[in-house]
């Protein structure tokens, strides 16, 4: 014995519900297959409801006078033969959709597809999309998600310099790793396009990082170097005719700087996020153009060596960084850069620091000025040392303080108390 | 207010036009002594009597074209077409003449008739009672396709498409007619032709629609609110020409729109509605545009489980609008 339904049939094309009249059949009324059972009153037809099955009358679930729509139940029918299968099936179905929602929340294969929307926002609002949590299938970020994002307030940044940041081996020169989007800019005719490539593009990566990553500051003090110019004018002819090069003005900088970085190491060090590396070894990076090039090769513990041993390195590197010799071991491990940034001519300059060291000095050109002396006018060589920091590292009163120091050894630096060699 | 079903809304708006201006008169197949083989022309005749209610051959192009030439003359015809899938017959009277009317005769002639035509399946009306026909008629610049989905929405709007100095094309859903009840006030009010109307608001999906479909989404939503799904539902109710601007602005809500059509997929309005949000609405889209239609099968077949499979329903609906909510 089964139980099966007998529902509210379609009458009429336009027919969408009826009203029981009159049931023909009382429960326990034995009915044949297309025996009336009901008369059914639309407001386009009356007509005589056949039964679908050959059974007993079980319920009759409508009343009379009830209104039902097509398709409702109207009552139930014992039949003789199989057992109704629509109770198995229906109980399998639940669970297979519970195990398909699970697959669906483990699957992050839609977590970067953005949609127009989505890229939109997150431009607009300058939203990290890699940060966002998606609620889409496939872990996809929706529209909703992002506008929850805005929203809450909690916008993930593009990654900012804190996490470029991290500490790398002192010296070690790798391609910056983010770069600033650039523009594209217009050209009209006559305008030459240069590719930047090589030395170019390094320089270019090396200093947009420096400056992304490095808060500068900017320190500048004047030194009277009118004893060291004479003194050095008295003996550069025959130093040049005894060793087979120049003895530049430069050289008794290095020494002075080098003598600095010695009794203040703060400035001769590196940033490295959690900690601040202060270095043992005095190595002054010493910028060297060449043509469109520029190179930084280091004077290895300047701090060990005599005027005459910095010139020496300085008129070597130099030498090597015109022929294209210079190797990778002369340009590493730099700690602090003095830039001669008086041979061209220049009184004032704010250095960009040669990344990741801590400061850079840069030597200004030596002019001759009226400077007063005891309320007199007098004629003195004077010259500017300007010094860019990492603020992070140092603040101003240990940079016055090393500045104050290489201007009064500079100032101290005459023929009788000085020997180049 | 009273609460009438859809088809009461239709004879009511009729009969109250008839009543506000003489001009407007009713013709076609049985729709005077007999009151419509749907009843939407109950009472008329008797109210009305033989010279406003006429009774037509069967001929609908004769049914067409006497309409148009009385429309020309300054009379007011609403035209009935027995079922939607007869108005074949009468596609030249009204696309060659009806439709450009107007316009080649520089506006020295209109042709201000509005003929009403029973849609759409799912009553067991199998080939020739349950087609959904509006897509041919639906690039004619010259008509307009009214195709509404409440009694409210019939009552104003057939009295706007009776008023109306051009030619309207006025669909009426037959499953509609007593499935469909709700309230309609007994003022006399006009809804304006040409403006899609907000249905239910929602933020998480954007459902475009008319006609029967929309019933269907507004019950699909209500289930799947219980969800956290939440639907908003935009009744195009004029679909030609279409209302751009609400259409845009509903589909910018979401950037998740779902546009159903019981019509055939292939060639329907709602490739059209697909078309002007592609075209205006790229940086606010959050998902593919998803269609919900009838298959590309000639006509709605006849036996149950077929004409099931053709027809869109409420399942359908809610499956869809569920999936693109997950997307």
């Amino acid at each position: 014995m089964a139980s099966e339904k007998i529902n509210m049939p379609q009458l009429g094309e336009s027919v969408t519900e009826g009203t029981i009249s009159t049931w023909l059949v009382s429960v326990g009324d034995k009915v044949n297959k297309y025996d009336p059972i009901a008369e059914v009153l639309t407001d386009k037809v009356n007509a005589e409801v056949p039964s679908s099955f050959t059974g007993v009358i079980k319920e009759l679930v409508a009343d009379e006078g009830e209104t039902i729509a097509v398709g409702d139940l109207m009552c139930y029918i014992e039949t003789e033969g199989g057992a109704s299968e629509d109770t198995s099936e229906r109980d399998a179905e639940p669970k297979e959709e519970s195990i398909n929602e699970k697959e669906v929340s483990a699957d992050q294969s839609m977590k970067k597809r953005y949609s127009p929307a989505v890229l939109r926002m997150a431009q607009e609002n300058d939203i990290d999309l890699s940060e966002v949590n998606g609620t889409g299938r496939g872990g996809r970020i929706t529209r909703k998600d992002i506008e929850k994002v805005i929203k809450t307030g909690e916008m993930p940044k593009p990654a900012s310099s804190e996490e470029t940041a991290a500490p790398k081996a002192a010296g070690s020169v790798s391609s910056a790793s983010k770069q600033a989007p650039v523009k594209q800019q217009e050209t009209q005719a006559g305008d030459i396009e240069i590719p930047v490539t090589g030395v170019r593009k390094i320089i270019a990566e090396n200093m947009v990082r420096s400056k992304q990553e490095i808060p500068h500051a900017w320190m500048t003090v004047e030194a009277d170097v009118t004893d060291l110019v004479s003194y050095r004018n008295q003996v550069k002819n025959e130093f040049k005719q005894k060793e087979g090069f120049s003895l530049t003005f430069f050289a008794f900088f290095v020494k002075a700087v080098a003598q600095g970085l010695k009794e203040f190491p703060q400035l001769n060090s590196t940033w490295a996020g959690d900690k601040i590396i202060q270095r043992k070894d005095i190595n002054l990076s010493i910028a060297v153009a060449k043509d469109q090039e520029l190179y930084v090769p280091v004077i290895k513990h300047a701090d060990e060596k005599s005027i005459k041993g910095i010139a020496r390195d300085i008129y070597e590197l130099a030498m090597k960084a015109r022929s294209g010799k210079l190797t990778a071991d002369d340009m590493r491990g730099g700690t602090f850069t003095v830039n001669n940034t008086g041979s061209f001519g220049s009184i004032h300059s704010m250095g960009v620091i040669n990344h990741p060291q801590a400061a850079i000095l840069q030597v200004e050109s030596i002019v001759k000025r009226p400077v007063i002396i005891n309320d007199m006018f007098a004629a003195r060589d004077m010259v500017n040392l300007s010094l860019s920091l990492d603020h992070r590292i140092l603040d101003g009163l240990v940079c016055g303080q090393f500045l104050a120091r290489v201007k009064e050894l500079l100032e101290n630096t005459n023929q009788d108390n000085t020997n180049v060699y | 207010m009273p609460v009438m079903s859809y088809i009461q809304a239709v004879t009511t708006a009729l009969r109250e036009e008839m009543h506000r201006d003489e001009k407007v008169f009713v013709l076609g197949e049985d729709v005077g002594k007999k009151g419509g083989v749907f009843r939407a022309t109950d009472g008329l005749y008797d109210e009305f009597g033989e010279h406003r209610v006429l009774d037509t051959p069967l001929a609908e192009s004769a049914i067409a074209g006497v309409g148009i030439g009385a429309a020309m003359y300054g009379m007011r015809p609403v035209a009935e077409m027995q079922f939607a899938d007869f108005i074949m017959p009468a596609v030249n009277q009204i696309i060659s003449e009806a439709a450009k009317m107007r316009y080649r005769s520089n506006n020295d002639w209109d042709a201000p008739i509005t003929i009403r035509a029973p849609y759409g399946g799912g009553v067991h009306g199998a080939l020739y009672h349950s087609q959904s026909v509006e897509s041919i008629f639906a690039n004619q610049p010259g008509l307009k396709i009214v195709i509404p989905s409440t009694p409210y929405d019939v009552k104003g709007l057939l009295k706007a498409a009776i008023r109306d100095n051009d030619p309207v094309l006025f669909f009426e859903h037959k499953r509609a007619y007593r499935l469909l009840k709700g309230e309609v006030p007994e003022d006399d009010y006009v809804l304006p032709i040409g403006k899609a109307d907000v249905k239910r608001e929602g933020s998480d999906i954007t459902i475009i629609t008319y006609g029967l479909c929309v019933h269907f989404a507004l019950q699909a939503a209500e289930k799947l609110a219980e969800e956290g799904i939440d639907a908003h539902i935009l009744d195009l109710r004029t679909i030609y020409p279409l209302d751009q601007e609400a259409i845009i602005e509903a589909a910018k809500k979401t950037g998740k729109v779902l546009l159903i059509t019981e019509d055939n997929k292939e060639g329907s309005i709602i490739g059209e509605v697909a078309a002007i949000i592609a075209e205006n609405c790229l940086f606010d889209l959050d998902a593919p545009i998803q269609r919900l239609a009838g298959p590309d099968i000639p006509a709605m077949p006849y036996a149950p489980t077929m004409e099931k499979y053709f027809m869109v329903n409420p399942d359908k609906v809610e499956k869809a609008m569920r999936d693109l909510a997950e997307f």
